[in-house]
């Protein structure tokens, strides 16, 4: 006898490309809430970047440097160009802007004391400088933003340069925005807003638009400091060449790139994962327009947005930069998404809490809401006490004392007295995107995509 | 107490500002007056400590930008962002002002004879600024805190995206920007613009102006999130 239970039962397991499930997920959130995602952190998906590279180092053809006993150099300077006190850093590894507001007053000083004790840079972000990041930090960079939150003519003259920030390269084009949750008495008093609103800030700067009248922008901060302090111009990395050359044009002492994998502290997923071109491309293009206007030296370059080891660093001098910036790097070594947070010396899980926030340790990125387990990206009186600048400054040292050693290894490696003598000669790419962005030659050939022809 | 006068079409701008952060501070100048400004940028920016700056003539971009405790008078037009992001003090503009007027001013006063242009009191954050004409489109947009007196006209979308910034508007408004409304008059409206006109010089009857602030609707963002359908 036969019975139904026995005939063949076919479940189709076809996943769609197209409609795959985080795609379901996407619609079925998006039909749920009529609104977009926004979070924190940088572009998740997979892009060509500086793994793709690698060094050729030194053999018969050069020679490499003692790894312990042989010196080499790295120191930065950057201002050179226009300003009368150059900023001059030990390392050429900066602390990229990150606002109080998205991180805690705790974050702010952890930043500081671990750049001064490393001769390091930190960045104020967009909602003015605080006490605790103006005297732990040796060299504070202070932005000058489309918002204009907390900006004062006194943190402009107690900074040791200006960055005018045009764009992030999480969000070319988009103003910063900072949830309700985040914008504590504190908050709302430096950014003179109410208390509690979704806060969302202009695009655009108030008092000027284009290059030309960034020009005159630029000078008045020159005239207002004096002609002392450096400016750098930031931008988010889309049409990288020309911006680059117009903010050459405009005046600028070291320009600041920053690609799409650029961390941020809440962004709409759509502009973090669709709009801006790679850091890889971003550099060369940059690159690219200070040796077209022969500034190559003149106008210093800071390169940001997906550089987390000491590799990544090398390549990206290598590529031609004068220095790094890093934002999500830091987070992570103070505890981003990490199982665990230290209180009283004690490591204590906060699995819990990633799960209230529809999360887990490794996969998290909701800075936007205030929640962070670990207490970085918050304005909560409780969670930032999981953070202790003490503990949160000695991991940043450690970290950036690990990212300087892998640089200056790979460095004599390649036979370089001083990390900024490292060149595209010392590069070759794995990937034929790779090689095409970089416009380096493919790994064991002399095919470099779209040069020669082909 | 010294006068000071520089010569723009003698002396370069970097020494007059320069004078006016250092020498200035020591307390024994009272008044520096800047001739032959032919429009230049950035004249007086950056003023820590109450000196009167006087400018015979047009100026160009950013004149009286960040000024704190310092007092600027311009006997003639000012070009974009004149006293932007201005702390305490006052600058007076005896002409016309262009664009961005008094952007982002956190404090002091901005007074402006004649019109200003587009983005008049952009991003305002606790500034005055009382206009004797008319102001064009976008003025006040996103102004967060301080207030506007315009005796003339406004332009299209009036204090757009208005945080907690009150204005007052005597003329015609072309449109209100989003979120924006005409709320009553009450007896510290008419205080208040009785206060600004009398400290700007400019004599109108309170009770002809009409008042502008925020809805806050738009506070929040979008009141639907988080409702399941
Ligand atoms: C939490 C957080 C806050 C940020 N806030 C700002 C900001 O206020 N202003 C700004 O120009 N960039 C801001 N950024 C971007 C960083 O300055 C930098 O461009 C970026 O983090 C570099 O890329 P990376 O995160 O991959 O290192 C922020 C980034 C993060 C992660
Ligand atoms: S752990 Fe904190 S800092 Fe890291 S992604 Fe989550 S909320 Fe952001």
């Amino acid at each position: 006898m036969e019975t139904k239970s026995e005939q063949f039962k076919h479940i189709s397991r076809e996943e769609s490309a197209g409609y795959d499930r985080k795609t379901l997920d996407y619609i079925r959130n998006a039909a749920a809430h009529g609104l977009y995602e926004i979070r924190g952190l940088g572009a998740k998906r997979k892009l060509p970047n500086f793994d793709d590279l690698v060094f050729l180092g030194a053999s018969l053809s050069r020679y490499p440097l003692e790894g312990y006993r042989e010196k080499c150099v790295t120191k930065t300077l950057l201002g050179t160009r226009f300003a009368k006190k150059p900023i001059e850093l030990e390392i050429p590894i900066t602390i990229a802007g990150m606002s109080f507001g998205s991180l805690s007053a705790h974050v702010k000083e952890s930043l500081g004391r671990a750049a001064s004790e490393l001769g390091t840079s930190t960045t104020t972000g967009d909602g003015g400088m605080t006490q605790e990041e103006r005297r732990s930090s040796k060299t504070l960079v202070y932005q000058c933003l489309p918002s204009r939150y907390g900006f004062n003519p006194d943190d402009v003259r107690r900074a040791d340069a200006i960055e005018v920030v045009i764009g992030q390269g999480a969000k070319p084009g988009g103003g910063g925005m900072l949830l309700g949750q985040k914008v504590s008495p504190r908050v709302a008093k430096m950014r003179t807003l109410p208390e509690g609103i979704d806060q969302r800030s202009a695009c655009r700067h108030p008092d000027w638009t284009g290059p030309d009248d960034l020009a005159i922008k630029i000078q008045e901060l020159r005239e207002m400091t004096d002609w002392e302090k450096p400016i750098y111009v930031k931008v988010g990395a889309t049409r990288t060449f020309h911006d680059v050359k117009l903010a050459v044009h405009s005046g600028a002492d070291v320009i600041v790139v920053d690609g799409m994998q650029g961390g941020t502290a809440a962004t709409q997923t759509c502009f973090i994962e669709h709009i801006g071109i790679p850091t890889l491309a971003a550099v060369r293009q940059a690159v690219d327009a200070l040796e077209d206007l022969n500034m190559k030296g003149t106008v210093q370059l800071i390169v940001s947005g997906g550089i987390r080891t000491g590799a990544d660093v090398a390549k990206a001098l290598a590529m031609g930069a004068d220095a790094v910036a890093i934002g999500q790097g830091m987070l992570v070594a103070l505890g981003c998404n990490s199982e665990s947070y230290i209180q009283n010396g004690q490591h204590l899980s906060a699995e819990a809490d990633y799960a209230a926030l529809g999360t887990a340790p490794g996969f998290c990125h909701h800075c936007h809401t205030g929640k962070c387990p670990v207490g970085i990206t918050t304005q909560d009186a409780i969670l930032e006490q999981r953070l202790q600048p003490e503990i949160g400054a000695k991991r940043l040292r450690n970290y950036l004392k690990t990212l300087n050693m892998e640089l200056t290894t790979i460095a004599r490696a390649c036979g370089k007295q001083n990390v900024h003598h490292l060149e595209r000669e010392d590069l070759v790419a794995l990937t034929i995107e790779a090689a095409a962005m970089a416009r380096l030659p493919l790994a064991g050939t002399d095919w470099v995509p779209g040069m020669a022809g082909y | 107490m010294e006068r000071m006068i520089f010569d723009l079409a003698k002396t370069p701008l970097r020494a007059l500002n320069q004078f006016l952060h250092h020498d200035a501070k020591t307390g024994s100048i009272e008044k520096v007056v800047v001739l032959n400004p032919d429009g230049a940028h950035n004249i007086a920016v950056g003023l820590d400590c109450p000196v009167e700056v006087e400018v015979r003539g047009h100026a160009g971009y950013y004149a009286g930008g960040m000024n704190k405790t310092g007092s600027v008078i311009i006997h003639g037009s000012a070009g974009t962002g004149v006293a932007e992001n201005m702390m305490s003090g006052k600058v007076h503009v005896k002409g016309f002002a262009s664009n961005g007027a008094g952007a982002s001013a956190h404090g002091g006063l901005l007074v402006i004879d004649g019109d200003a242009g587009l983005r008049c009191g952009i991003s305002l954050k606790g500034g005055d600024i009382v206009v004797g004409g008319s102001v064009g489109s976008f003025s006040a947009f996103m102004a967060q805190a301080g207030r506007m007196v315009i005796c003339g006209d406004a332009g299209d979308a009036l204090g757009d995206s208005l945080y907690e910034a009150v204005l007052y508007v005597r003329g015609k408004i072309k449109s209100l920007g989003a979120d924006t409304r005409i709320e009553p008059m009450s007896e510290a409206d008419l205080a208040a613009v009785a206060d600004l006109l009398a400290q700007a010089g400019i004599e109108h009857a309170p009770n002809e102006f009409k008042r502008i602030a925020s809805r806050r609707e738009l506070y929040h963002w979008n009141a639907d999130a988080n409702q399941e359908y």
